[in-house]
């Protein structure tokens, strides 16, 4: 392009044409997919004039509701990028024996693993639970948003441009081949000079921001503003998980910042934290990272623990059995979180008296998690149930994630984790408590929140048709892998050379196409109820006989989620008010003070996007640049005053009397 | 129910869309406590350069354990006069939320420590000449 290689590398830093894989047909298809996909939507949005409301009513929008739809459907979209990666994965590993090298070249291979598990964690399982903790918390306490509202949408935005940055990665450059925790000294500069690992790092960084703030966000949310009346062990049990969840990003969620800003200095400027000489340690970023991750996977699971606890106690038609003991084995789990993180590495070398210290946390750790279990079996027992898919998401989970759990205690024995570590049988064991216990925890929710967040239920076939697809094709896929496991095959390998193994994964390989069908059940099930809204209409804003305070509003709720605020004087503060005759007041309106939207979130995240794509391409003055516009932009964003609005008390009363004949005409 | 949140004092009860404090917010700083932290803080930072500029201790991990542990003092000066922390402000809230920090810190850092000197426990055992040897 530029006859001077200099003037060409200080414009475009290491970005050239050959950085794009026009070369490899796979990603050509994808890309070419990928491209039609989006033109598809653009002109479908223009068709439909829906610029506008999409730019108002969404991307600006400061409403905790569509914040938290706004996640979920983020994670949704990944969790398809994602699932396209593992089928992948199992399809190369099912064919990949006798010499035939399958599809998939090692050089794919490992980005294809590094990017499923990144995407996974990080873009599917963390946009879902900070989705529902946005879209519930607020409703659940009686709060019309969160405490930051403005911040709430910068949060979303941030996460969003990571999810961009990682995907961005398969069109132009490549992916880290590391792992998803990209452990040095592979990820290091000598190791992986590509941009594969900066593309991971500035991903990770970017969603962090987002992730922080808006774990900051929810924590003065719920500890400021509950209803009145609503004391600590009178908050509902996912708004306990949600406390503790999003204390524990607060506090975990630096520890992964700060480690891999070590390795940027690492990997940019030249400095040995993590290098195998010098002075460097590789084990210490190990060792930091699963500081980081071990509270990370509780992050996942206490909000799942939430909503299997509303489902049941609602499904079961009986308070939550143990509602005390529950809140105590949550605090108590969030505590010991950061107490066992060296079971992830209990072969890195450390001596008797470290391993059986940190296995010895690791099995008490699983005390409180077996007494949320009995509590669920307790109230299910002489509980009216009804087996709604939400239950049904419910009762597969604590099958599922019992076995998870016992077979991760059986890892958590240093010498069987000696054998164990690194095989399959880990792979298996994990995905059986995040797919058991947090993916169907997520699904459980979308099926049990979406009239609340709409208006109208999800359609009852193909919701079960989902389920079973699912639950069956997780035990298709995962089982054969502990089987493996305990043979031996280690993990992230893309070619075998013993031809007995190859049943094996020819009935992983079954599983995950099942699966596959039970993710397009859900799809289904999103397009059949969205086209039967009329006859699945919830005018009552309580389809379920809920017991808190989300369902005493409308579905999908005003703007202003309550007219006046709850007074709550039981945990279950709905089923409480039902059950005392509550009538609903109809008049007496007066304005509702509510902030106003802004765009300055997503134009930061804007910014924030391009300055990491510069940072990862070397191209330092678009990254200066696009630094200082975020700074300059976000000190200007503090000077506008303009942030808030009265919604009218006419507007108020047209909208609860509107409420008030749907109400009416169900009796 | 009808009661709007306008008319409680419960400090539970915040709505956000007003802005009434609930009578047990964080103390404001007075000229008098900035100064005094203000000149805490110059004194604890003096120390430490004046123990290395002077060479005050003859053991180097001496030096920079006193300049560790005047950091640590210094973080609690800057939590009590500047961020005005005490045990009742915000209903003790903020007294939890520091102690729950320390405790992680502790972990983390003890944790850590512990880990990674423990790291060659299951190697072969290595003189210092093999070590300084070592590629």
């Amino acid at each position: 392009m530029f006859s001077d290689p200099d003037i060409q590398k200080m414009i475009f830093g290491r970005l050239t044409l050959d950085a794009i894989p026009y070369h490899e047909p796979i990603l050509v298809a994808t890309f070419a997919a990928v491209a039609v996909g989006g033109l598809a939507v653009v002109a479908l949005i223009t068709y439909l004039k829906f610029w506008g409301p999409l730019w108002h009513n969404w991307v600006t929008s400061i409403d905790h509701k569509k914040i938290g739809i706004m996640y979920i459907i983020l994670a949704i979209v990944m969790l398809l990028r994602g699932f396209a990666d593992a089928i992948m994965m199992r399809l190369q590993q099912a064919i990949a024996f006798n010499g035939n090298e399958g599809y998939l070249p090692p050089f794919h291979y490992d980005q294809v693993f590094t990017a499923h598990g990144v995407i996974m964690i990080f873009f599917v399982a963390m946009p879902f639970v900070t989705g529902f903790m946005n879209f519930v918390v607020p409703l659940q306490i009686g709060a019309r948003d969160v405490s930051f509202p403005f911040l709430n949408n910068f949060s979303f935005w941030m996460t969003t441009a990571g999810a961009i940055i990682v995907m961005l990665s398969l069109f132009v450059g490549e992916f880290a081949r590391t792992g998803w925790l990209a452990y040095p000294p592979l990820s290091g500069a000598a190791y992986s000079p590509g941009v594969g690992v900066d593309y991971y790092i500035w991903g990770l960084q970017i969603a962090g921001v987002g992730t922080t703030l808006s774990g900051i966000n929810l924590i003065a949310t719920i500890v400021k503003m509950r209803a009145p009346g609503m004391t600590f062990m009178k908050m509902p049990i996912f708004t306990w998980t949600a406390l503790c969840t999003n204390i524990l990003i607060v506090a975990s969620f630096p520890i992964l910042t700060a480690t891999l800003v070590l390795m940027t200095l690492d990997r940019y400027i030249g400095t040995n934290f993590f290098t195998n000489d010098l002075g460097g340690n590789p084990m210490m970023y190990v060792n930091l990272i699963w500081i980081w991750g071990h509270p990370e996977v509780y992050i996942l699971i206490l909000p799942a623990f939430g909503i299997f606890s509303e489902i049941v106690a609602t499904f079961s038609s009986k308070r939550l059995f143990g509602y005390a003991s529950m809140v105590y084995a949550t605090c108590v789990i969030m505590v010991l979180s950061y107490v066992v993180w060296l079971h992830h590495f209990f072969t890195m070398g450390s001596g008797a008296s470290v391993n059986a210290f940190f296995g010895i946390t690791t099995m008490i750790i699983s005390i409180p998690t077996g007494a949320k279990l009995f509590n669920w079996l307790f109230t299910i027992y002489r509980g009216r149930v009804r087996y709604d898919v939400p239950m049904l998401w419910t009762i597969g989970f604590m099958v599922t994630f019992t076995i998870g759990g016992m077979t991760g205690v059986m890892l958590a024995v240093p010498p069987a984790d000696f054998v164990l570590h690194n095989s399959l049988f880990l792979i298996a064991h994990f995905h059986n408590v995040i797919i058991g216990g947090v993916l169907f925890g997520m699904l459980a929710g979308v099926n049990y929140w979406f009239p609340k967040a709409f208006g109208f239920k999800l359609d009852e076939f193909w919701g079960k048709m989902s389920f079973w697809f699912w639950l069956i094709g997780f035990y298709f896929a995962f089982m054969p892998l502990y089987v493996l496991g305990l043979m031996g095959v280690t993990r992230r390998v893309s070619q075998f050379e013993d031809p007995s193994l190859q049943i094996w994964f020819v009935i992983a390989a079954f599983g995950a196409v099942l699966i596959a069908i039970g993710i397009a059940c859900f799809l289904i099930q999103l397009v059949v109820s969205f086209r039967r809204r009329e006859e699945l209409k919830d005018e009552t804003g309580d389809p379920w006989n809920g017991r808190t305070l989300e369902w005493s509003t409308s579905s999908p709720p005003p703007q202003y989620n309550f007219a006046f605020t709850p007074i709550v004087y039981d945990h279950d503060g709905w089923y409480d008010m039902k059950e005392r005759g509550y009538v609903r007041p109809l008049e007496g309106y007066i304005p509702i003070h509510m902030p106003k939207n802004t765009g300055m979130g997503a134009i930061l995240a804007f910014f924030a996007l391009i300055c990491g794509f510069a940072l990862i391409w070397y191209i330092w003055w678009l990254a200066a640049v696009t630094f200082v516009i975020m700074i300059g932009l976000g000190i200007w964003h503090t000077f506008n005053y303009d942030r808030d609005f009265h919604i009218p008390a006419e507007e108020v009363t047209a909208v609860e009397n509107e409420r008030t004949e749907l109400l009416a005409k169900q009796v | 129910m009808t009661t709007h949140s306008h008319t409680h004092d419960d400090h539970h009860g915040h709505s956000h869309d007003h802005h009434g404090h609930g009578g047990h917010e964080a103390a404001h700083g007075s000229f008098k406590s900035y100064m005094i932290g203000f000149v805490l803080s110059v004194i604890l930072t003096a120390i430490p350069f004046w123990l290395v500029m002077a060479d005050v201790f003859d053991s180097k991990s001496a030096t920079v354990a006193a300049v560790m542990i005047l950091g640590a003092v210094q973080i609690v000066v800057h939590m009590i006069y500047f961020l005005h922390m005490n045990t009742k402000s915000e209903g003790g809230w903020i007294m939890m939320a520091a102690i729950f920090t320390i405790v992680l810190v502790v972990i983390c850092l003890t944790g850590s420590l512990w880990v990674m000197h423990h790291l060659n426990a299951n190697m072969m055992t290595m003189s210092p000449e093999m070590m300084k040897n070592m590629p």
